[in-house]
């Protein structure tokens, strides 16, 4: 992935070694987070629903990804229809089997599965 | 009746040549009452013009008669209707029929129907059709396809939060606008403009990882929080049920570990509380050996997130020492092995301290071994205190981005002047080790040194102690005022003692012994009795003085291995936990057992008080009893 010369990070004008220095901290970050202790997989998925990164296969990815997204979209929509001045934070949901963590962004959506081990 | 002439009263009286007169009449064909000026509008002229022409025709009298000729139309439908007259005609041409020959009877059977055919004839017109089937030419088709116009379907949905967000963006906008309107040179425009520019094209062209930080980080704590979702539960829920049979006694229950790999050969130095964040502490990491010094690492940990630490900060030489600033909890003030001090700035995302003090600026020549932040100066400027073995106590302030140090009171060792060369008095230079600012009384602080003493000092004498205490026999690793009592402070040291005094007697009011020695004692912030000592050989005491005075209530070894020492101990300001460093690196997260909390038992009948006046009565009472002059023994 090209590193950008000059650009925003997160609405931050940031100059070029401060922004690499955020994007190597966000690259570390994921993969601690992949690394942790019966985390199955991640997904990164971008404003449209296409996933842009994965460690996943292909199909389970774009599965994830495309039902994910829309569930989301309407648990904000839910949040904030009630108060507008709120927002989703994080969306969890436990299963038999393992348990899907999501975090929307403004632009962006982190899909972690994980099974705790009990 | 008579014959006479009757003439009405007002009949004309003339005289006769008048009535000879000859009045002539003519007569016209002109209708006198016909109007003669009748005008019509012209819209060629756009005028009124007036009609030469006026019809003269004059009615006298109209009368519209009830005959109708019977072959007319009107006639011959209203005697169909009537049916009479057709009976009369059928008679008639009968009769017509008759006189004619035979055969013609027929026919005059036929007229009938025919007549009556004709009557049923609606079609007043007499209609009949007259079509004519034309041959109709073959029909080509010419049409053409092109491509359709390309669409796009565009949908949305009008919910309460797009429209909230619609109006703050307006908002936003008209800010902004405002505030360029302030910023009024055109060259500063066109700079924005281009950068403005730039801004979007790269924008456009990296597809971004940095802009999932954030989700990224709540995650991460999500995850942890899954796996360490059992410690979770225990730090937040869990109160020992077995303390109540344990007979005053409680237990330290192990949660969370914090270690970092690159801090693994490090000993914790110093241990702090976030001031505002209650789950974020920062420990400073170096080493405690003089032969072994390499680097050191500043990290700050959440308990949200026990497996990475948040900030990490490397620098050349190892932290003894850390303080973060009550009104500025983004500020951490950090004391060096080589006699620095350093501001970090956890604002800033830079990982060198803000300001770094230098051989020029006045540093320690020995290590730093504790800093303090100290209210803000007259002039609304940082200020902290820092005190090192080469027994200065310096203030230092932070003005105009520069570290201004100056020496509040050099420790000397009293009655120990050497005869110098020349004939000079040299005073041997105390080393101090540890101190404490008192929490209500601005300028009274404690000083303790490597020697054993504690002395009393205040801030506005530079060359005199207020007071001088015997305190121990070898170093004092830690003095610490009572949060709640006034007069009272503790101090422990490495010739395994652990006292408590009162600042105004000579003699500790309690000793106690640990067995090895004491690395650092803390106060507890609920409650004025209760305090926490950890010992080299990896054991935790916590003492409560209103329950025993003579014993620790709790004395429970915390780290696994035993080569591991203990160096430092931190009371949460409000969760009932303790963090522990060794000198691994570690730093252990540990519960406090119910019975290690007690709050003065409310007597039946009595209100339940609060506040600190409590917590100080409390430790009044037990001062008391011990106060006793040298009557009573104690260990």
């Amino acid at each position: 992935m090209p590193l950008p010369l000059k650009g925003t990070c997160n609405g931050m004008l940031l100059t070029c070694s401060a922004l690499v220095t955020a994007w190597a901290e966000v690259e570390e970050t994921l993969k601690r987070i992949q690394a942790h202790k019966g985390v199955i997989g991640t997904i990164v998925v971008n404003a449209e629903g296409i996933p842009i990164r994965t460690t996943l296969d292909n199909s389970t990815t774009v599965q994830y990804a495309g039902l994910l997204h829309q569930l989301t979209m309407k648990a904000r929509s839910t949040v904030r229809d009630i108060d507008p001045q709120n927002d989703l934070t994080f969306l969890r949901i436990r299963s038999k089997k393992h348990e899907i963590m999501v975090a929307p962004d403004k632009e962006y959506l982190l899909i972690v599965i994980q099974n705790p081990c009990e | 009746m008579s014959k006479t002439l009757l003439k009405p009263p007002d009949q004309l009286e003339l005289t006769e040549a008048e009535l000879k007169e000859e009045v002539t009449r003519i007569l016209t064909a002109n209708n006198p009452h016909a109007p003669q000026n009748i005008v019509r509008y012209s819209f060629k002229e756009r005028a009124y013009k007036p009609i030469s022409y006026v019809d003269q025709l004059a009615i006298h009298f109209s009368l519209d008669g009830n005959l109708l000729l019977r072959d007319s139309d009107e006639g011959r439908r209203q005697s169909a209707k009537i049916g009479l007259e057709p009976e009369v005609e059928e008679t008639e041409v009968k009769e017509e029929g008759s006189k004619e020959d035979i055969p013609e009877a027929g026919e005059g059977e036929e007229p009938p129907p025919h007549s009556r055919k004709e009557q049923k004839l609606t079609n007043q017109f007499n209609f009949c059709e007259r079509a004519s089937q034309t041959f109709n030419n073959p029909v080509r088709e010419r049409a053409c396809q092109m491509e359709p116009p390309p669409r796009a379907t565009f949908s949305a949905t009008a919910n309460q939060w797009e429209i909230y967000d619609a109006y703050v963006e307006e908002l936003q906008k008209l800010e902004k606008s405002k505030e360029k309107e302030k910023q009024k040179p055109l060259v500063a425009k066109k700079e924005d403009k281009a950068r403005g520019r730039k801004l979007t094209s790269l924008e456009s062209q990296s597809d971004d990882v940095t802009k999932v930080t954030k989700a990224a980080k709540i995650v991460e704590r999500m995850v942890n929080q899954n796996t360490f979702d059992d410690l979770a539960q225990d730090f937040k829920y869990f109160e020992d049920p077995a303390d109540e049979y344990r007979d005053q006694e409680g237990t330290l229950l192990p949660l969370w570990k914090f270690q970092y790999d690159k801090a693994k050969r490090l000993a914790v130095t110093a241990i702090c509380w976030n001031p505002k964040y209650k789950d974020l502490f920062a420990v400073g990491h170096g080493s405690y050996d003089f032969m072994k010094q390499s680097r050191g690492m500043l990290l700050l940990y959440t308990m949200k997130n026990p497996s990475f630490p948040e900030y990490i900060f490397n620098s050349e030489s190892g932290i003894m020492c850390l303080d973060i600033h009550n009104d500025h909890p983004y500020l951490l003030v950090v004391g060096f092995y080589d006699g620095n001090v350093a501001i970090y700035n956890l604002k800033k995302s830079h990982s060198q301290p803000g300001y770094k003090s230098s051989a020029k600026s006045g540093k320690h020549t020995d290590p730093v071994w504790q800093v303090k932040w100290q209210k803000d100066d007259l002039d609304n400027n940082l200020n902290f205190f820092s005190i090192s073995s080469d027994g200065r106590i310096v203030s230092w302030t932070l003005v105009k981005n520069e570290l201004v140090h100056s020496d509040v009171i050099k420790l000397s060792v009293e009655g120990t002047t050497m005869e110098g060369p020349e004939g000079l008095q040299l005073q041997t230079i105390g080393c101090g080790t540890s101190f404490d600012f008192h929490k209500k009384i601005d300028y009274l602080f404690l000083v303790g040194t490597e020697e054993g003493k504690i002395y009393k000092c205040s801030k506005s004498y530079s060359s005199q102690f207020l007071d001088t205490f015997d305190a121990h026999h070898m170093a004092v690793d830690a003095v610490s005022w009572n949060p709640y009592h006034m007069k009272v402070f503790i101090s422990c040291s490495s010739d395994w003692t652990v006292k408590i005094w009162d600042h105004t007697i000579k003699t500790p009011m309690f000793i106690f012994d640990l067995n090895s020695a004491v690395g650092d004692v803390a106060w507890a912030p609920y409650s004025s009795t209760i305090f926490a000592a950890v010992t080299t050989d990896g054991k935790a005491h916590v003492f409560d003085l209103s329950i025993n005075k003579y014993e620790a209530i709790c004395s429970q070894p915390v780290v696994a291995k035993k080569k591991n020492k203990i160096t430092h101990v931190q009371f949460n300001p409000i969760y009932p936990i303790i963090i522990i460093g060794d000198d691994r690196g570690h730093v252990t997260c540990l519960k406090l057992s119910p019975n290690l909390r007690k709050m003065p038992k409310e007597k039946k009948g009595q209100e339940i008080q609060k506040g600190p006046e409590v917590e100080i009565t409390k430790l009044d009472k037990l001062l008391n009893l011990v106060r006793e002059p040298a009557n009573k023994p104690k260990k």
